[in-house]
């Protein structure tokens, strides 16, 4: 296990170091820079600009520099907002887009594990029909307009939560974003849930377990939920990156002063220390997760052995 | 046994979806009413300021935030008219050279008195070449300033002197007529040097925030909201009604209409196009005046559009009043010239587009002779490779399509159109790597200068490979060189002409804001030049 767990990280670090240097060509390498305007700056004050920045130095350089800070923890100064640097925009926007992507996992987590189950259990029968509707929709509509649809009808027509606004965290400004986060997960959890649990409950110990007698709730419970958990359980590190880091739309329509926003903006802007702050924080969230979701399997499943090499 | 099992599940399951959302439902109440007399308001400002810092702040949303918390020598009031601010008032020179200002008895925010001094540290701050402002070109107006900010001279050779700490001298490079009005530009408001020196920090925090202004700051939350409130210190405080404005920084318009017709919101601009006609129809749309220009420009150095011919038959062979009506629909004016209305001319109280009149009548029959005459009758051998270049963007496709069209069915020429995401948009005009280009330009100062100085060979915002010797003599030469407006006015009206002949941009509309503002709410000030004035607010 230790042993494992080394080499995981190891291999981690190298992936994230990939994904830097790879980021930082490409993005040097789209035409404009942060400093393109429409009204164009004067050629004197551009140079005040870019040393300024240390945009003067040598590619190389920089890339060097910024090597050393990453070390370090240290995601520099954001070109986009004075005074403030791209560990601050991560400190501010993480909590905010964390919480909404917790809402919304307890919502997709709960309700699909929930709808998924109970279509297999009810498989071709109208339950089953409802909760492939849902999970139809859920993948099939974006989420701009899920967002959008939410914002105008429940908050706007209904008048029942506020369209807009974080409002210091306060539940009721909550409940749209975190439907709108949570609708495309929802939907992929009900039908992977289903699947699977189908898959199980067809399996001859289940058979067994019902010969036996044993109530049905103990079956699912004890016998199928854990099976069934698994592909579940590997469909979980990528979304968990994918809510903690929020969703730009979700987070741009209802105007959440998350993290998740910075993602497109920092493109837009060219705010090469965002741009590359959002890579770093997202591979690394998105590597420990897979690790996170590694070790889970050998609790659900004790058969898994983490040696290197996933034993059957 | 087990159906039941499994039913008695599924019950649970109902019922707690059901309390959950009970819970949830419950959850949602009305803001309380807010008690009488204590007045409070909220505008959109639009995206996350970059900073506060007059000195260094560029965009939309912080010009309006800084109107509030700010003022300079001057402040611009109703009908653009240049208003004593900390300035009580001003003298200049017989030849317009030199400018000496009067201050009040002013304070800034936290009681400290508001001297010529902070002035000139606020303008030497704003030049300094480590403090890299991007419109620090807004000072250069000033003797020595440009060269201070190049790093080619000295800070104490830049034309400020502080005479007694209530008067300000200022010597410029050349006259300029509207160095008055322009310290009311926020890249010229005043900081205060006490505070800045001891904190550079100081403009990131509402607690450590000292500014001149009506209002002063009171909450900052990032990407969410800046909270003002009634500065006591201000000298002109009796004037202020309102005790607090909240500028919501929401970026999607979209959702900003939404909070706005759903009363989270008092007031926003940039109204979505969609609903533009629906906001008419139930008369809460308001249209401000604005001073810009919607355009496209020409590549002039590349094939079709160096023969001057084919710029004009393309110029002539749109219908503006009908892009407005059908596309644009906010109530725009149709651009027959360059500079929008709004500017002054040689008499006060004349403005220079009426002076100047139309320079393009829309015609048809003498665009399709033009162009034929270009080698191109009824659109034959026109190169089928080009294109219309627009940043990626709803609206500005909905006019490119449009205008297509139009040179389609008027003179039966194919173009393509083209997108691209801003900055690659930006730099491809820039490299001229465009045969047509979508632009808009938007006015800094009420003077057509900010408009006409544009297009001189060489300029960093000609962007179209035009040069014209007369021209860079009219603008360069003469009106740039006098501060008597006898003489400059009617060198930017020739300038104008020779522009409207040679035709390098094609003008398309000018510009209005579409807004919307709660009916309770009134006195608010639209400048044309962009910002908000809630100095004189008050809510009903």
């Amino acid at each position: 296990m230790a042993k494992y767990l080394l080499q995981r990280i190891a291999s981690a670090l190298l992936v994230i170091f990939l994904v830097i240097s790879l980021t930082f060509v490409l993005m040097h390498s789209i035409p404009g820079g942060p400093f393109s305007r429409e009204k164009q700056v004067p050629p004197a004050v551009l140079k005040n600009l870019e040393e300024r920045y240390h945009m003067n130095d040598p590619l190389s350089k920089q890339y060097i520099d910024y090597m050393k800070n990453v070390a370090q923890f240290n995601l520099g100064p954001t070109f986009r907002y004075e005074g403030r640097t791209v560990n601050d925009l991560i400190k501010d926007g993480l909590p905010k887009t964390a919480t909404i992507g917790f809402l919304a996992t307890i919502f997709a987590l709960g309700g699909g594990l929930l709808l998924g189950s109970i279509a297999a259990l009810k498989h071709n029968k109208t339950p089953d029909g409802v909760a492939t509707f849902i999970a139809t929709i859920g993948v099939s509509v974006p989420s701009f307009v899920m967002a959008t649809f939410l914002q105008y009808y429940l908050g706007y027509k209904l008048g029942l939560f506020p369209p807009v606004g974080w409002n210091n965290g306060a539940l009721k400004n909550l409940v749209l974003p975190s439907i709108a986060l949570g609708a495309y997960p929802i939907a992929q959890i009900t039908r992977l849930m289903r699947t699977s649990m189908l898959d199980v409950l067809s399996q001859d110990y289940i058979r067994t377990a019902r010969s036996k007698g044993l109530p049905g709730y103990v079956i699912i419970g004890r016998h199928a939920m854990r099976n069934a958990l698994l592909p579940v359980i590997t469909y979980l590190g990528p979304f968990f990156a994918y809510i903690l880091t929020g969703n730009f739309v979700v987070e741009y329509v209802f105007n959440i002063p998350g993290i998740g926003q910075f993602f497109v903006t920092s493109i837009t802007n060219r705010d090469y220390s965002t741009i590359m702050g959002m890579t770093v924080l997202f591979c690394s969230l998105l590597v420990v997760f897979n690790l996170l979701v590694d070790i889970a399997y050998t609790f659900i499943d004790p058969r898994i052995k983490l040696t290197g090499q996933k034993g059957a | 046994m087990f159906k039941i099992k499994k039913k008695r599940v599924l019950t649970v399951a109902v019922a707690m979806l059901l309390v959950v959302s009970v819970i949830l439902t419950g959850c949602s109440s009305n803001q309380p009413a807010a008690p009488a007399k204590v007045m409070k308001t909220s505008f959109n400002a639009g995206a996350e300021p970059k900073t506060l810092d007059p000195a260094v702040s560029t965009g939309v949303p912080e010009t309006h935030i800084e109107t509030a918390l700010f003022e300079g020598l001057t402040r611009i009031g109703e009908g653009e008219k240049v208003m004593p601010g900390i300035a009580e008032s001003w003298t200049q020179s017989a030849d317009g050279m030199v400018i000496t200002f009067k201050l009040r008895d002013a304070k800034w925010s936290n009681g400290d008195a508001i001297t010529a001094d902070d002035f000139k540290y606020s303008w030497l701050r704003a030049l300094a070449p480590e403090t890299a402002s991007e419109y620090s070109y807004q000072l250069y107006y000033i003797k020595g300033a440009e060269d201070y900010n190049a790093k080619k001279g000295t800070a104490d050779a830049v034309g400020i002197k502080v005479v007694d700490p209530k008067t300000l001298e200022v010597t410029l490079a050349a006259p300029t007529p509207y160095f008055i009005a322009l310290t009311a530009f926020h890249t010229l408001y005043p900081v205060n040097k006490k505070v800045v020196e001891a904190n550079k920090d100081w403009s990131l925090k509402a607690e450590t925030f000292v500014s001149s202004g009506p209002f002063k700051m009171q909450e900052w939350k990032h990407n969410d909201q800046v909270v003002v409130v009634k500065n006591e210190n201000y000298w002109d405080a009796k004037s202020v009604k309102l005790s607090e404005v909240t500028f919501k920084l929401i970026e999607d318009n979209k959702a900003a209409l939404t909070a706005f017709e759903s009363g989270q919101l008092d007031a926003l601009e940039h109204i979505p196009i969609e609903d533009i006609e629906r906001l008419k129809a139930a008369k809460i749309l308001k249209i401000a005046p604005y001073i810009g220009t919607s355009y496209y420009r020409f590549n002039v150095t590349k094939k079709p559009f160096n023969d001057v011919k084919v710029r004009k038959a393309l110029t002539l062979a749109i219908n503006r009043q009908m892009l407005i009506d059908k596309v644009v629909k906010g109530g725009q004016l149709p651009a027959y010239a360059f500079t929008p209305p709004g500017m002054v001319d040689v008499e006060a109280g004349k403005d220079f587009r009426k002076v100047g009149g139309d320079y393009i009548k829309e015609d048809v029959a003498a665009a399709k002779a033009l162009l034929a005459e270009a080698g191109y009758p009824d659109g034959k051998n026109w190169p089928a490779d080009v294109t219309i270049l627009y940043n990626t963007k709803s609206d500005n496709k909905l006019l490119a399509e449009a205008i297509q069209n139009m040179w389609k069915t008027n003179l039966g020429i194919d173009i393509q159109l083209h997108n691209e995401e801003w900055a690659v948009y930006l730099e491809n005009q820039k490299k001229l790597n465009y045969n047509i280009s979508r632009a808009a330009w938007i006015g800094d100062y009420a003077d057509a200068m900010t408009f006409m100085d544009m297009f001189v060979t060489g300029g960093g915002n000609n962007q179209t490979g035009w040069s014209n010797a007369e021209y860079d003599k009219q603008i360069k030469d003469v009106a740039n060189k006098s501060g008597d407006q006898k003489v400059r006015i009617p060198a930017m009206h020739a300038a104008e002409k020779v522009l409207m002949d040679e035709m390098p941009i094609m003008p398309i509309y000018f510009y209005t804001l579409p807004w919307v503002i709660k009916d309770n709410v009134k006195g608010v000030f639209y400048s044309s030049l962009g910002p908000i004035d809630y100095k004189f607010a008050t809510v009903e």
